[in-house]
C-alpha cells in the first residue's frame, strides 16, 4: 500500500530510490534487528547446543572439544537430574494452574463488571507490581513466610520449601496471566453475554459455553510466561525454596560455580526443548498472535 | 448488566482477595523499612526512619543504582532503534517469513532467562572472545528489551493504519521525510512508553545479568542479591526494596499517560 509509486515523486535522490523499491526499504528495516536476533541470539543458542556435546577434562578446568553425548547420558540416567527435571516441570504446571485460577475472577471483574474508571484503576493496580522489582517481590515472600512472620503468626505459613517456591512463583508471574485474560475478555462483546442470559442460560452455562472458549487462548498466552519463567528460575528457589533445586539452579551452579559449561549447556537445553514443544503445540490456538 | 448480582458480588470479593494477595507482601516490605528491629520482628516493635538515612549513605547501593541506570539507558537506546525498525517492517509490509521474524522477536522473552543468560555468556566468551563486562551486559539486555519497544510500536502502528503515510507520499514526501514528519510524531508517545518499560525491564533484570555481567559489574539487583543474606545489611536492603516498590509507580503511571491503557497492557506482555 505504502509502496505504490506516488505521482510527482520528489524528495532526495536516495529517498527516491527507497521510495520506488519497497523490497529494499523492507530489507533495510528488517536487516539490523534480524541480524541481531538471528545471528547473535540464535547463533548463541546454537553454540550453546554445540557446547553441550563437549565435556570438560578430569580437573574440571578446560573444555575438551570432543563430540560425545556424555552430558545427556548423565541427565537421562542419574536419578538426581530426573527428579530435578520432574520437580521443575511439576512446579511450572502448578504455578500455571494456580495463576489461571487466581487471575480468572479479577480479569472477568475488570473486563466485564467494573465501571470504566474502576477498570483503569484496576489495570494500574495489576500492572504496578509487574514493574516492582522481581527480587523485591521474592524477598517480600521471604518475610511473609518467615518463622514468626505475618503468615506464621496466624498459623498459615508453609515455611521455606517447595510449597513456598510454588507460592512465590505464582505471586511473581500472576500479572502475566491476568493481563492476557483481561485483554481477551475485553474483546468479548457484552451483547454475547446478554444474549446467552436472554436465551435462558444460567451463569454457570454462560461461563462454560461463552466465557471459557474466549479465555482459552488467553490462558495459553499467559501460560507461556508462567511456564517459561518458572522453568528458568533459580533465584526464588534460593530465597524461599529451602534445600530444593530446580533446573535453573543446576545450570547456574554448573556454569558459574562448577566451571562445567558443557554440562550447564546440556541442562539448559531441557527448558528450551520444553518451550519449543510447547510453542509448537499452542501455535494453532492463536495464542502466539496475542503475545 | 449481564451478570447476576450474586455473581458480581462474588467476583468483587475474589478480586479484592487477589489484590490483597498482590499488595500484602509489598506492604510488608515497606513497613519493615521502618521497623526498629534489625531482624524484622513481627509485629514491628516500633517505627523509625533511621534505616532510610543509612541506606542513602550506602556507597554500594548508590554505585549500583548508577551502574543500573547506565546499562538500562544504553540497552534501551539500542532496543528503541531495533524494535522500531522491526515494528515498521512487520506492520507495514507483508512478506514471506513474517511469522518467523515475529517469533524470533518474542523468543528472548519466551525462553527462560537462564537460557538467554548462559547462551549469550557462552557465545561472548567462546565465539567472540569478548570479556564479560559492560558491553556484553548491554548487548544482552538490548536483546530482550527489543520486544517491549516492538510491542508498543506495533500496537500504535496497528491503530494508526497507513492512510496518513500514503497521503504524505501522495503529496510528494519521500520515505525519510514521511517517517520523520508523519510516522515518528504519531508514534512518539508509544515509543516513549516502550522505552520506559524497556528501561524498567533492564533495571530489574537479574538472571541474564548474573551470567553476562562478569565479576566486575554490580547492578542494583546484583547488589540486593549479594546483600540479601547478610544479616547486618538487612535493614538497608529493606529500604532499597521499599524504595524500588515506590519508584515502580512512576514508570507505570507515565506509560499509562503516554500510551493509554490498551497499549500499556499490550506492551506489558
Amino acid at each position: 500500500m505504502v509502496g505504490q509509486p506516488a505521482p510527482g515523486g520528489g524528495g532526495a535522490a536516495s529517498a527516491g530510490v527507497l521510495h520506488r523499491r519497497p523490497r529494499l526499504r523492507l530489507g533495510l528495516l528488517l536487516g539490523p534487528p534480524v541480524l541481531w536476533l538471528g545471528v547473535l541470539y540464535l547463533g548463541s543458542l546454537a553454540a550453546l547446543f554445540i557446547t553441550s556435546l563437549w565435556t570438560v577434562d578430569a580437573f574440571g578446568g578446560n573444555i575438551q572439544r570432543i563430540w560425545n553425548l556424555d552430558n545427556y547420558r548423565d541427565l537421562a540416567t542419574l536419578d538426581v537430574y530426573r527428579t530435578i527435571t520432574l520437580r521443575t516441570l511439576a512446579t511450572a504446571a502448578a504455578v500455571t494452574v494456580i495463576d489461571a485460577l487466581l487471575a480468572f475472577p479479577i480479569a472477568l471483574y475488570m473486563a466485564k463488571v467494573a465501571s470504566p474508571r474502576a477498570q483503569r484503576l484496576l489495570v494500574v493496580a495489576v500492572l504496578m507490581p509487574l514493574w516492582a522489582s522481581y527480587l523485591v517481590k521474592a524477598y517480600a515472600w521471604r518475610g511473609m513466610l518467615a518463622t514468626g512472620g505475618p503468615l506464621d503468626s496466624v498459623g498459615l505459613s508453609p515455611g521455606y520449601g517447595l510449597a513456598a517456591t510454588v507460592l512465590t512463583l505464582s505471586y511473581l508471574w500472576l500479572p502475566y496471566m491476568i493481563l492476557p485474560m483481561y485483554a481477551g475478555l475485553e474483546r468479548l462483546p457484552g451483547s454475547l453475554l446478554e444474549a446467552s442470559a436472554d436465551l435462558g442460560a444460567s451463569t454457570a452455562t454462560t461461563m462454560r459455553r461463552v466465557v471459557l472458549p474466549v479465555l482459552f487462548p488467553a490462558v495459553v498466552a499467559g501460560s507461556i510466561f508462567t511456564f517459561s519463567l518458572t522453568l528458568g528460575d533459580y533465584i526464588a528457589v534460593k530465597i524461599v525454596g529451602g534445600a530444593n533445586q530446580m533446573l535453573g539452579n543446576v545450570v547456574y551452579d554448573s556454569f558459574l560455580t562448577g566451571n562445567n559449561t558443557p554440562f550447564a549447556a546440556a541442562v539448559a537445553t531441557i527448558p528450551v526443548a520444553v518451550m519449543l514443544v510447547y510453542l509448537a503445540a499452542v501455535r494453532r490456538t492463536g495464542a502466539l498472535d496475542s503475545l | 448488566m449481564t451478570f447476576s448480582r450474586t455473581t458480581r458480588t462474588v467476583l468483587l470479593a475474589l478480586s479484592a482477595l487477589v489484590l490483597l494477595f498482590v499488595y500484602a507482601p509489598l506492604a510488608l516490605v515497606v513497613l519493615n523499612s521502618f521497623n526498629t528491629s534489625r531482624t524484622f520482628a513481627w509485629p514491628p516493635p516500633g517505627l523509625t526512619t533511621h534505616w532510610w538515612g543509612a541506606a542513602l549513605d550506602s556507597a554500594g547501593a548508590r554505585n549500583a543504582v548508577v551502574v543500573s541506570v547506565e546499562v538500562a539507558l544504553m540497552a534501551t537506546a539500542v532496543a528503541l532503534v531495533l524494535g522500531t525498525m522491526a515494528a515498521l517492517a512487520l506492520q507495514r509490509f507483508r512478506f514471506f517469513g513474517r511469522d518467523t521474524v515475529s517469533l524470533l522477536i518474542v523468543l528472548p522473552i519466551a525462553l527462560p532467562g537462564v537460557v538467554t543468560g548462559i547462551a549469550l555468556a557462552n557465545a561472548f566468551l567462546t565465539i567472540f572472545g569478548i570479556e564479560l563486562g559492560m558491553f556484553s551486559l548491554v548487548v544482552s539486555h538490548a536483546t530482550f528489551c527489543m520486544v517491549t519497544v516492538f510491542n508498543n510500536a506495533v500496537a500504535r502502528l496497528r491503530r494508526l493504519g497507513g492512510n496518513l503515510e500514503e497521503a504524505s507520499m501522495d503529496l510528494g514526501a519521500g520515505t525519510f521525510r514521511t517517517f520523520w514528519s508523519v510516522t515518528l510524531p504519531m508514534m512518539r508517545s508509544a515509543l516513549l512508553a516502550g522505552a520506559l518499560l524497556s528501561f524498567a525491564l533492564s533495571f530489574d533484570e537479574i538472571i541474564v545479568t548474573t551470567f553476562t555481567a562478569g565479576q566486575g559489574i554490580q547492578t542494583l539487583p546484583i547488589w540486593i542479591y549479594q546483600n540479601l543474606f547478610r544479616p547486618n545489611q538487612a535493614p538497608v536492603v529493606n529500604v532499597v526494596a521499599a524504595a524500588l516498590i515506590v519508584a515502580s509507580i512512576l514508570p507505570i503511571w507515565l506509560s499509562q499517560r503516554l500510551a493509554g491503557t490498551d497499549e500499556a497492557v499490550a506492551a506489558a506482555r
